[in-house]
């Protein structure tokens, strides 16, 4: 029982993770019906950034957090200004933008290479003081519950953010109908740009916190979350935001439940792509997927 | 008739030209009986980058001694470093370049057992020596007669781990936790079944990962629950402090120590895991503690140099092109592929930093392994 209950904590923990980069990755799909495939090297730079703030320029990480989230918002406004403006209201813009996100995302990962070299980093060992907590057989790190609790925070605001602030209305006003919304006199492009910029912090914030989770950043470890955030939206469906926090856990768990049923983590994404597939025959828009929401 | 003078002039040019280019290759020859080139193919860049950095500071050490010590008229080593980029690929380039463009006497590497499984079979086909000085992959020296090593093998190292782990700490079950997606770890897995089953260790569970995973934490969980005596891993580097944080994280107690295998014998991991690497045991072909006076001086003269003190890694460089140097001495040639090789296969209880060093039949280097365990930050010696 304790086995059991010390893998749902570690498959929450993970999934939460998976859960803040699929927040952001589904806010411009929400928005702008493209997916932003540059939004893993946000990630990637986001971890490494913040290394870079507690290593070189000797910040603790409570100042090194928001400054690297920061850091990121500001290259969602680049990514938006350089791979998705000059092409929006184009024929074909939906395509186009797709392929130079992922232009952006290959200079993105570049530049982290030429930055910050090849090899595997790490935050320094006392960067953060790891207190463990023990329930009998089931053991929890502080760094396990900041991680979970700056992931739900984060979540809990943008949330709070797009159903009351007049910013976040804007936001779901553009991605309801662009049209109507420049019509009723809202700066479409400037909240276009605002929201690459919510989403590219948040997916920096979760690079860092996977980062620290596991110890070891590295130019490529976008890779390995790409095509998992992108499962994670599309289970969740395309565009909600409660979709991805619970699409994230839903792949967190079973990526960990797999590996401790198999022994061997050669089946992991197997099983968590087959799970997708099912759920795609099933419910084709995803769990909380509403069908044809925004065609106008 | 102005035809032939014209050509007899030319014939006769030709031939001093011809008596000049051998009169310089006679200085090239005499030239290269005291020059000995020594191909080094290692792994400067890619994933094996950090094994691959302190084996050239390593070797160049013993270059440099040995070019000082031989003075004017002994033989010196001109070494020819190449970068294999961690990749069989770029290896097989580099073999070929080595072989065939520079024409070394031997070559010492490649880095890494994946690399050495394919350019060795090139050294083999043109009958260069090759000493590898820290492929520890089991079918490393079949490959053929001109294949040699002076790494000591998962299979000399794990089974005297095992031998002490049972004598002083009772380990008596182990939980197993190894990469099965590399020849390196694999081969270390391997070592570590027949050396369990050799010392009757029962094994309660085994667990694998894959190569570049990061969360190890289901897997750890599992074995946590098995409450084994110890956690035996084979695993590189990186994996390696990735899977001892994270049992820090998960609590494991200091009571189920991990016993790691050569992937875990790098300063790296105790830079990467810190604190969590505290009581983290492996076996090892060699320790910076060991008092051989050849040793402490190695230590020394290295430490000096670098501003860092050696790993085995550079250790085993070391002493790779010490015992080069002494196959090549005892061969009299720099050119001779056939006797460099002979030579190489007679080295008996040659006095180096690894101990007393000799080759086994098999060409697999013999000598006395130690156990280690991270006290304070540092490898020191198990039970001493």
């Amino acid at each position: 029982m304790d086995l059991l209950a010390q893998q749902l904590i570690n498959g929450l923990f993970i999934g939460s993770v998976y859960g803040l980069f699929a927040v952001g990755y589904t806010l411009v799909f929400g928005v702008l019906d493209m997916l932003n495939l540059a939004h893993a090297a946000v990630f990637t730079l986001g971890g490494l950034i913040a290394l870079w703030l507690v290593e070189t320029a000797g910040l603790s990480l409570w100042l090194a957090f928001p400054g690297a989230v920061l850091a990121c918002g500001v290259l969602g406004l680049i990514l938006d200004r350089v791979a998705f403006a000059p092409l929006r209201r184009r024929a074909d813009s939906n395509f186009s933008g797709l392929i130079s996100s992922i232009a952006m995302a290959i200079i993105f990962e570049s530049a982290a290479l030429g930055l910050f070299g090849a090899r595997t980093v790490r935050f320094p060992v006392h960067t953060l003081s790891v207190h463990i907590w023990r329930w009998g057989g089931i053991s929890i790190t502080s760094l396990q519950v900041e991680i979970v609790a700056v992931a739900i925070f984060l979540m809990v605001v943008l949330t709070q953010f797009l159903n009351r602030a007049r910013a976040g209305k804007a936001i779901r006003a553009v991605a309801e109908n662009d049209l109507t919304a420049r019509l009723l006199g809202i700066h479409v492009d400037g909240i276009i740009a605002f929201t690459f910029f919510i989403s590219s912090a948040l997916g920096g914030a979760a690079g860092i916190l996977f980062g620290l989770y596991f110890d070891s950043l590295s130019p490529d470890m976008g890779r390995s979350i790409e095509l998992k955030g992108l499962a994670v939206i599309i289970l969740g469906g395309m565009g909600s935001i409660p979709g991805a926090i619970i699409g994230g856990l839903a792949f967190g768990l079973s990526e960990v439940l797999t590996v401790a049923i198999t022994g061997t983590s050669n089946l992991r994404d197997a099983v968590a792509f087959t799970v997708l597939f099912a759920v795609l025959i099933l419910r084709p828009a995803g769990i909380f997927g509403r069908k044809k929401m925004r065609e106008a | 008739m102005r035809n032939i003078h014209y050509h007899s002039g030319m014939i006769a040019s030709l031939c001093a030209a011809l008596i000049f280019i051998s009169g310089q290759m006679c200085t090239t020859v005499f030239a290269a009986a005291q020059e000995a080139k020594i191909g080094l193919s290692l792994s400067m860049t890619g994933g094996a980058a950090a094994y691959g950095a302190t084996q050239k500071r390593g070797a160049e050490l013993a270059v440099d001694e040995i070019n000082a010590a031989a003075g004017a008229n002994g033989t010196k080593i001109v070494p020819v470093f190449e970068d294999d980029a961690s990749q069989p690929q770029q290896g097989i380039t580099v073999f070929n370049k080595l072989i065939n463009g520079d024409k070394v006497a031997l070559i010492i590497g490649p880095t890494l057992s994946n690399t050495a499984q394919v350019t060795d079979r090139i050294a083999q086909q043109a009958g260069v020596p090759v000493l590898a000085i820290s492929n520890t992959a089991k079918g490393i020296t079949e490959i053929g007669d001109c294949i040699f090593r002076d790494s000591l093998t998962e299979m000399v190292v794990i089974p005297y781990t095992m031998k002490i782990a049972k004598e002083k700490l009772g380990v008596h079950k182990v939980a197993v936790f190894y990469g099965n997606d590399d020849a390196f770890t694999k081969g270390g897995y391997d070592a570590f079944k027949k050396a369990l089953a050799d010392a009757h260790i029962e094994i309660v569970t085994e667990q694998t990962f894959a190569k570049g995973d990061r969360d190890f934490s289901p897997q750890l969980t599992q074995i946590k629950g098995k409450n084994p005596d110890a956690i035996v891993v084979s695993a590189l580097v990186e994996e390696a402090s990735g899977i001892v944080n994270q049992a820090r994280q998960l609590d494991v107690p200091a009571s189920m120590p991990i016993i790691g295998g050569n992937g875990f014998n790098s300063p790296a991991l105790l830079a990467n895991a810190g604190d969590a690497a505290e009581g983290v045991m492996m076996g090892a072909a060699w320790n910076a503690s060991s008092t051989l006076p050849l040793n402490k001086k190695f230590v020394e003269a290295f430490t000096a140099r670098f501003k860092s003190p050696p790993d085995q890694f550079a250790a085993q460089a070391y002493a790779g092109v010490y015992i080069a140097y002494e196959a090549i001495k005892k061969a009299g040639t720099t050119t001779d592929h056939a006797a460099i090789r002979k030579a190489m296969s007679e080295i008996k209880d040659l006095d180096t930093v690894l101990g007393k060093f000799s080759f086994t039949p098999e060409r697999d280097a013999e000598h006395t392994p130690v156990v280690q365990i991270v006290k304070g930050g540092k490898f020191a010696v198990f039970g001493e």
